[in-house]
């Protein structure tokens, strides 16, 4: 599988990623080359095989429902970049005009 | 006191007995750090004062008749678990000033048995990487050859506990990041059974493949820790509720009937990987015998998928990595971009300045083949692959009780050596990587040196929560190393000069 640069800028936008112009051609060409490795999978006969999830981690572990105390907002907001009393604050949502 | 030597069961006889006290030590071992660490850069973060505080108070313990083997002991840590008050950076730019509210499971037994948790140790950017090359903060060189790699991830750990700047450190393990360092650096590295140690406080790099465990300088204080940290914690539902045995009983075990009785597989797939050093064959085939003539009964065995290992490997963590590194966002903690007047942006920014070349590769890698139309192509097919994998290590422990191989295909490379090859790097972790993907423990343990002076470890693994076998089998060895050492004039120290 090849990855064209376009590629590379498209799943950089989904991981919510910025990539330097000078990387986007040096990724799609490490990447291409990793995946065209990872393409010797195709040759496993899979027929039968379960899902790892299936296989072995398919019991939910459940713990007693029993309330216990938290830190409260002082421990969870200690390393918020920046607050407003006990919130994040985070920019705008939508671009300003 | 030659503190490269000094090992958690002498120190903590030395302790009990009031040859010195946890304050003493502890001081010295700055000191040290303070002297030789610009030359070798295992730590991120010293704390001189939070740790001899925790010896003041190990000191009380021991006074008060209060001691367990680890009390008073100086730990390193992997700056990837969380300490309370103490910065936590993972290796990277985006948590370079995160101080923790709380304490990692792990952390908090060692302080429950009076361990002095001495600093926090450089490792690749959130444990992605084989070498330490990966940490934005500073190179780590290995102790043994400065112009040569640690090893990675842990390898700020190993390279604390080969060149003497503490007496032994916790790492985590995904793919190696225990086993491959302590090969690099001659000491014993364990990554436990998935499941066997909590993960809580773990910042997480791939959730179904990390394990923390033990960096030592010998097997005897890799069960010391690997007591103190295993068990099910409620706070990690991945931890696994099945009795913990006294790691220590294996030792006694060994005196009675040493290692007859034992079958180590050899898998015929290992010894036809393209690559191998010259010098790492030869130490493997030696260790091979060393183990022969110590009544292990040698077995030829197959794991048939070992092809696929890295494949699959490296779709799997860089998968599960995408979905957890998605956190560092910029808004609950760690750095937060200062370019930005919008959210998604903001976003965007803070990853770009905060995460380092491979961690970017490694998301985009996972988030691609997560991304709809790929997710059954690669993450499901690669999923199916473990499966696979898993029962063949389930198929071959019908067969012996432990495994034997190579940890590396080479001892330690240079530094720069494969810094812009990312395929080269990942195939190099072809031995390692199997564990992880198995859920099975396994076992680093000095075995030798190469023609350049550089160590070599021989690697064991064995059945899910066997750690037992892998310390009894590592000890034989181990014991029998020394022994020849300690007679001959070769290569034999086991300690490296500054």
């Amino acid at each position: 599988m090849k990855i064209s640069k376009k590629d590379v800028e498209d799943i950089a936008h989904l991981a919510r990623l910025k990539v330097d112009e000078s990387l986007v051609g040096k990724y799609a060409e490490q990447i291409s080359d990793i995946l065209k490795y990872i393409d010797k999978l195709k040759d496993v006969d899979i027929s039968g095989a379960k899902l790892v999830s299936d296989a072995c981690f398919n019991t939910n572990i459940l713990r007693p429902d029993v309330p216990v105390k938290s830190g409260g907002p002082a421990v969870t907001l200690a390393n918020a970049p920046d607050r407003r009393g006990d919130f994040f604050q985070v920019p705008n949502t939508i671009k300003p005009n | 006191m030659n503190l490269q030597e000094l090992t958690i069961h002498e120190l903590s006889k030395l302790l009990k007995d009031s040859e010195i006290t946890s304050e003493e030590i502890t001081k010295q071992y700055l000191d040290r750090i303070e002297k030789y660490d610009n030359e070798i850069g295992a730590y991120i973060t010293i704390d001189r004062e939070y740790a001899l505080k925790q010896a003041k108070k190990a000191d009380k313990m021991i006074s008060k008749g209060n001691a367990s083997y680890l009390t008073g002991v100086p730990i390193a840590v992997k700056d990837l678990l969380c300490t309370k008050g103490v910065k936590t950076t993972c290796g990277s730019k985006i948590l370079e000033n995160f101080v923790p509210e709380y304490d990692a499971t792990v952390i908090s037994l060692l302080k429950n048995q009076g361990a002095v948790i001495i600093g926090k140790t450089n490792l690749d950017e959130f444990a992605m990487g084989s070498s330490n090359e990966n940490s934005p903060f500073h190179l780590t060189k290995n102790p043994w050859n400065k112009e040569h790699v640690p090893g990675g991830s842990s390898g700020g750990s190993a390279a604390a506990v080969a060149a003497g700047f503490c007496v032994g450190a916790l790492g985590t393990d995904t793919g190696g990041s225990i086993r491959q360092p302590a090969s690099h650096c001659s000491v014993v590295g364990l990554k436990p059974t998935y499941g066997r140690v909590s993960r809580f406080g773990l910042v997480s790099y791939a959730s179904s493949l990390d394990q923390i465990g033990p960096i030592t300088k010998d097997v005897k204080d890799a069960a010391i820790i690997l007591n103190c940290i295993s068990g099910k914690d409620l706070k990690d539902s991945t931890s696994i509720d099945v009795d913990v045995p006294d790691y220590m009983s294996v030792f006694d075990e060994f005196e009675k009937t040493g290692l007859k009785g034992m079958t180590a597989g050899v898998p015929k797939e290992y010894l036809s990987v393209e690559g191998i050093d010259p010098d790492v064959q030869r130490v493997f085939l030696e260790s091979k015998k060393r183990l022969e003539d110590l009544g292990v009964k040698i077995v030829e065995i197959s794991l048939p998928h070992t092809e696929y290992v890295v494949a699959a490997y490296y779709i799997i963590a860089p998968c599960e990595a995408s979905s957890n590194l998605a956190r560092f966002d910029g808004v609950r903690y760690g750095h937060r971009s200062k370019e930005s007047d919008e959210l998604i942006d903001m976003y965007k920014n803070t990853k770009h300045e905060g995460f380092g070349e491979e961690v970017k590769r490694r998301i985009i890698i996972g988030t691609y083949a997560l991304s709809a139309g790929y997710y059954d192509e690669y993450y499901g097919r690669a999923s199916k692959v473990r499966s696979l994998i898993m029962n063949d290590f389930t198929q071959v422990f019908n067969e012996c009780d432990i495994i034997i191989s190579p940890v590396a295909p080479t001892p330690a490379f240079k530094i720069g050596e494969n810094r812009d090859d990312p395929l080269t790097m990942y195939l190099s972790d072809i031995f390692t990587l199997s564990a992880n993907m198995a859920s099975v423990p396994g076992l680093s343990v000095p075995a030798g040196f190469s023609s350049k002076g550089l160590p070599i470890g021989l690697q064991i693994m064995a059945q899910r929560f066997d750690e037992k076998s892998l310390l009894k089998s590592g000890f034989g060895f181990e014991k029998s190393i020394l022994a020849e050492a300690a007679d001959s004039s070769g290569p034999a120290g086991k300690f490296c000069e500054l």
